[in-house]
C-alpha cells in the first residue's frame, strides 16, 4: 500500500530555536496515527509545515509516493490535507452550511447571486455522510463546541480532504461527545482517510489510533503499534533523554516558613479542589499538561480571574484577593506565560516597565515622577540581572525574549514581592538565556523569596524545584520530592484522569 | 582588531544619534512640522495678505479652540479611546457659564469655576461608562455627544445666553495681557491660555504618574492591570481631565462670541481628533505628544485661514482638509510598519 504522506528529513528553525531536526512521519490511507510527544516535542510545527502554514528549511514531504511542495494552506487544501486547530476558525454569527462553503458559495444566475439553497444541500450531503444530525441552518455560535467540531471536520471534508490532522481534538469535549467524534473518526477511516491525532490523552490513543509516532526536541523517535506497545513504553519514549544538565544545589527549604497556603480552591472545571502550601525560600515546580489549569490556579490566586470557592492564607493570615492589586499589595508577584499579552507594555522603554507595579515610590508630592531616581533604579535592575540593552530607555519590543522576561522579572523585584509565580519563565528563550534565568530563579529562593514555578518542561521542573506539584485536568494528582522525581513519575501524574482518580460528589 | 574596537563606541554613538533622529516617531514630528512650514512658506508667496502680523494673530485666534479640544482629546486618544464628545461639551460648559454668571447674576470667578468643574464632571461621567460599565469609548461618548447637545438646548431653552452683566467676560479670550506688556507681540489671552494648557498638559503627560499610565493603559492596559495598577480609575481619571479642558475651551469660546451659542459644537470633536491624528498620535493608543498635536491644529488653521485668503471656496477648503486627514493617517500607518 502507497502511503498516503511520508516525511523524511524535516527541518524548521525559528529564530532561536530549531524545532524540526530531520523529523519523519508516514500516514497510510484508512489509519489513524497518533502523534506524541511533550510540549515543545515538535508535533504541531510538523503538522503545520505539512498542512502549508509553515514553509519547511529543508527535508521532502511525499503525497501519494510523489515529492510535492507545500508553499499555502490553499496548496495543501488542493492536495487534499486539512488541519483542524485547537481552537476552531468559525464564524460564530453564520451557518454551518456557510461556514463549510466560506469563498467558494455556489452561485446562481450568471454567479451574481448565492445559491442558498445549493449550499444547504451541499453541507446536508456532507453531514449525512458522517452520520451527522445537523441541520446546515444552525448558526455557528449556537452550537456546542463538539458540534462546532463537527463542522469543522465538514468542512475539510467538503475540499476532498484525504488526510485530516486534528489537533487535541478532544480538549474541550465530554466522554459522550468524544465518543460521538471517534464514531465520525471510524467512519472516515472506512472511506480511506488519513488521520493524524495529537494528543497527550494515553486512554484515548489506546482506544482510537493504530500507530503512535513519538517525537522529542525536534526529532524522530520511533513509530510502534498501539495495540501491542504499553503506555509505559511511549512514556518512556516520550521522556527518554537521560538528564543531561547537572541539577543546581538546590537545598531543600522544608522546615522555612510557610508563606503562601492555599485550601480548596475551586473555579467551574478550570479549577477542581486545589491546595498547597508554599514556603520561604522554595521553589515549587507546578507540572502537568497544556491545559491542565496551572495557570488557571496562578491567575486566580493572582487575583486575575474570579474563584467560586477557597481560601488563601499569606503568612498564616486570610487573605482576600479580589483583583491585581490586592495581589500585588500583599506581594504576590505574576510573571504570565505570555509577556508580550500580559506581562509587558512593549512599546515603552524599560524603565517604565520595570517601575510600573511601583510607581508610587517614585513620586514627588504623590504626582510627579522622579525621573532621576528611576533611570538610576532600573540601571542598578538592568546590571544586578545582566539585561543586555543600550540603555534604560530602550524600547521593551527591541530586546530579546530572554531580556523581555528579565525585565518582568525586574518589574516584580523591584516591587519587593517574596511571592513570585513564574508561568513557563524559559518559553521563547534561547538556551544561554535560559541558565541565566534558573541562576537567578535559584538566587531569589537563596534570598528567601518563595517561588511557583510553572513549567511544561519537564527537565526544566526536575532540575529547578524543591517539591513538584503535578496537576491534570485542574485537580491536583500528585506531589513529588524535587531530588527524587523522575519524568516518568510525573507523566503518570500527568495523565492520571479523572477515571483513575476518585472524584468528589458534588 | 583593535581598529575594530577602538571604533566600536563611535559607531554605536553615531548609531544612537542616528536612531534618535531618524525613529519613527521623530519623523512623524518632523513631517507635521515641516509640512507646517512648507504651508506657510507657500501662502506667503502666494499671496502678500497671508503674512501679517494682523493675519499671522487671527490664525492663532482661530487655533485656541480646536487647539485646546485637541489638548483634551489627546490625553484620551493617547489611552487608545476616543471623545467624540469634545465638542458638544465645550458648549455645555459655556452655557452652564452663562446659567451661573447670567441668569444667578453670580461673580465672573464662580462661572469659570463651574464651567470647568461642568467638564470634569461630564468626562468623569463618560470614563465611569467606559472604565465601569465597558461601553466601547465611541459609543459612549457618541451618546454623551448628543446627551450633552440636547442638555444644552435645554438648559438655555434653545436661545443664546448673552455676557452683558459680566462686563469682564470677553477679556478671557479677547484682549491680550502679553500685549499690555510687549506691546509688539499683541497675543489675544485666548491663544495664551492655549498654550499654558498645552504647556501644562505635555508636562502631565511626560513628568506625572497619570501621564505614565495614559501612555500604559495605550500600550497595554492588561499588562497594567497584572501590575497591580488601578486601571479603571486611572481611565476615568483621563477623561476626567479630558473633560476639564474642555471647559476651558467652553470658556474660550463664549468670551470670544461674548454669548453661550447652545446650537453650536457639534463638528468640532472631528476637527480636534483630525489635528490630534495630524500631530501623529496614534489612534490605536500608546503613542503622542501634545506639541504634534499643537502642530497638527495650527496645520488645520493656517489651511483654512490660506486658502480663504486664497479665495478658495469653503467646499475646497473641506476637500483639502479630508486629503490632509487620510494622508495624515496613512503616514500613522507607514509608521506603525516601520
Amino acid at each position: 500500500m502507497t502511503p498516503l504522506v511520508e516525511i523524511a528529513g524535516l527541518d524548521k528553525a525559528f529564530p532561536g530555536v530549531r524545532a524540526l531536526k530531520g523529523a519523519r512521519f508516514d500516514l497510510l490511507p484508512g489509519e489513524v496515527h497518533a502523534l506524541m510527544g511533550e510540549n515543545g516535542a515538535g508535533k504541531s510545527t510538523l503538522m503545520k509545515v505539512l498542512a502549508g502554514i509553515y514553509a519547511k528549511d529543508a527535508g521532502e514531504i511525499r503525497i501519494d509516493g510523489r515529492p510535492v511542495a507545500i508553499p499555502s494552506p490553499r496548496a495543501a487544501q488542493d492536495l487534499g490535507v486539512s488541519i483542524i486547530h485547537q481552537e476552531l476558525n468559525l464564524m460564530n454569527d453564520l451557518t454551518a452550511a456557510q461556514n463549510i462553503y466560506i469563498g467558494r458559495e455556489p452561485r446562481r444566475a450568471g454567479g451574481l447571486l448565492l445559491d442558498d439553497d445549493a449550499l444547504n444541500r451541499n453541507a446536508d450531503a456532507l453531514f449525512r455522510r458522517m452520520n451527522l444530525r445537523l441541520d446546515p441552518r444552525t448558526e455557528v455560535g449556537t452550537l456546542t463546541v463538539a458540534k462546532q467540531q463537527m463542522v469543522e471536520i465538514a468542512k475539510a471534508l467538503s475540499f476532498n480532504a484525504r488526510v485530516l490532522i486534528m489537533d487535541e481534538p478532544t480538549a474541550a469535549l465530554n466522554n459522550q461527545e468524544i465518543a460521538e467524534l471517534f464514531r465520525i473518526i471510524r467512519q472516515l477511516k472506512t472511506e480511506g482517510v488519513g488521520i493524524v491525532y495529537i494528543s497527550h490523552k494515553m486512554d484515548e490513543l489506546k482506544e482510537i489510533s493504530d500507530r503512535v509516532t513519538v517525537m522529542r526536541d525536534g526529532e524522530y523517535v520511533g513509530t510502534v503499534p498501539t495495540a501491542t506497545t504499553s503506555m509505559d513504553t511511549i512514556i518512556a519514549m516520550m521522556v527518554g533523554r537521560s538528564l543531561t544538565e547537572t541539577r543546581d544545589e538546590t537545598a531543600a527549604h522544608s522546615h522555612g516558613e510557610v508563606v503562601l497556603e492555599v485550601k480548596n480552591l475551586r473555579r467551574g472545571d478550570a479549577i477542581r479542589d486545589v491546595s498547597f502550601r508554599l514556603r520561604r525560600g522554595e521553589i515549587l515546580g507546578f507540572a502537568g499538561l497544556m491545559g491542565a489549569g496551572r495557570t488557571e490556579v496562578a491567575r486566580a490566586i493572582f487575583g486575575a480571574d474570579p474563584l467560586d470557592a477557597g481560601e488563601i492564607h499569606i503568612h498564616g493570615r486570610r487573605a482576600v484577593i479580589r483583583s491585581p492589586r490586592d495581589a500585588v499589595r500583599l506581594g504576590i508577584g505574576y510573571l504570565s506565560e505570555d509577556r508580550k499579552r500580559f506581562g509587558l507594555a512593549t512599546g515603552m522603554d524599560v524603565a517604565a516597565n520595570v517601575v510600573m507595579p511601583c510607581l508610587g515610590r517614585f513620586l514627588a508630592l504623590r504626582t510627579f515622577l522622579k525621573r532621576r531616581q528611576i533611570r538610576s533604579t532600573t540601571r542598578a535592575f538592568i546590571g544586578r540581572l545582566g539585561i543586555r540593552t543600550p540603555s534604560e530607555e530602550q524600547e521593551v519590543r527591541l530586546l530579546s525574549g530572554g531580556n523581555q522576561q528579565k525585565i518582568v522579572i525586574a518589574k516584580w523585584l523591584a516591587r519587593d514581592c517574596d511571592i513570585l509565580f513564574f508561568d513557563e519563565p524559559t518559553r521563547g528563550i534561547d538556551v544561554g538565556a535560559k541558565n541565566e534565568i534558573y541562576k537567578l530563579l535559584n538566587a531569589l529562593a537563596a534570598q528567601g523569596k518563595a517561588i511557583v514555578m510553572i513549567s511544561s518542561e519537564l527537565p526544566e521542573i526536575l532540575r529547578m524545584s524543591h517539591r513538584i506539584a503535578v496537576m491534570c485536568e485542574g485537580r491536583l494528582t500528585g506531589e513529588l520530592p524535587g531530588e527524587s522525581a523522575t519524568q516518568e513519575d510525573i507523566m503518570r501524574l500527568a495523565t492520571k484522569r479523572e477515571s483513575a482518580t476518585i472524584r468528589k460528589a458534588a | 582588531m583593535s581598529d575594530v574596537s577602538t571604533l566600536a563606541p563611535r559607531q554605536s554613538a553615531f548609531d544612537t544619534v542616528r536612531q534618535a533622529v531618524f525613529s519613527p516617531a521623530t519623523r512623524q514630528k518632523i513631517l507635521a512640522f515641516a509640512s507646517l512650514v512648507v504651508l506657510l512658506a507657500f501662502f506667503s508667496v502666494a499671496s502678500d495678505n497671508f503674512l501679517t502680523s494682523a493675519n499671522l494673530i487671527a490664525i492663532l485666534q482661530a487655533t485656541a479652540v480646536n487647539g485646546v479640544l485637541a489638548v483634551a482629546a489627546t490625553f484620551v486618544i493617547i489611552t487608545g479611546g476616543i471623545d467624540l464628545s469634545v465638542g458638544t461639551l465645550m458648549t455645555f460648559c459655556a452655557v452652564i457659564a452663562g446659567v451661573v454668571l447670567t441668569y444667578w447674576g453670580l461673580p465672573l470667578p464662580l462661572g469659570i469655576l463651574a464651567a470647568i468643574a461642568a467638564g470634569a464632571l461630564s468626562g468623569s461621567v463618560s470614563g465611569i461608562l467606559i472604565a465601569k460599565m465597558r461601553i466601547p469609548p465611541f459609543i459612549a461618548t457618541l451618546g454623551m455627544m448628543m446627551l450633552l447637545k440636547g442638555l444644552s438646548l435645554v438648559i438655555s431653552g434653545t436661545r443664546p445666553i448673552y455676557f452683558n452683566d459680566t462686563p469682564n467676560f470677553p477679556v478671557i479670550s479677547q484682549e491680550s495681557l502679553i500685549g499690555d506688556l510687549l506691546p509688539f507681540l499683541p497675543i489675544p489671552n485666548g491663544v495664551l491660555i492655549l498654550f499654558v494648557v498645552a504647556i501644562v498638559s505635555s508636562l502631565i503627560l511626560t513628568r506625572t504618574a497619570l501621564g505614565r499610565y495614559t501612555f500604559a493603559l495605550g500600550s497595554n492596559e492588561e499588562a497594567v492591570r497584572l501590575s497591580g495598577v488601578n486601571t479603571d480609575f486611572w481611565k476615568i481619571v483621563v477623561y476626567t481631565l479630558s473633560g476639564a479642558i474642555c471647559g476651558i475651551a467652553g470658556l474660550i469660546i463664549a468670551s470670544r462670541l461674548n454669548s453661550a451659542q447652545p446650537a453650536l459644537g457639534q463638528g468640532y470633536e472631528l476637527d480636534a481628533i483630525a489635528a490630534v491624528v495630524i500631530g501623529g498620535t496614534s489612534l490605536s493608543g500608546g503613542r503622542g505628544t501634545i506639541l504634534g498635536t499643537i502642530i497638527g491644529a495650527l496645520i488645520i488653521s493656517v489651511l483654512t485661514n490660506g486658502l480663504r485668503i486664497l479665495s478658495v471656496a469653503q467646499e475646497w477648503q473641506t476637500v483639502v482638509t479630508g486629503v490632509i486627514i487620510i494622508l495624515a493617517v496613512y503616514a500613522d500607518i507607514l509608521r506603525r510598519k516601520a
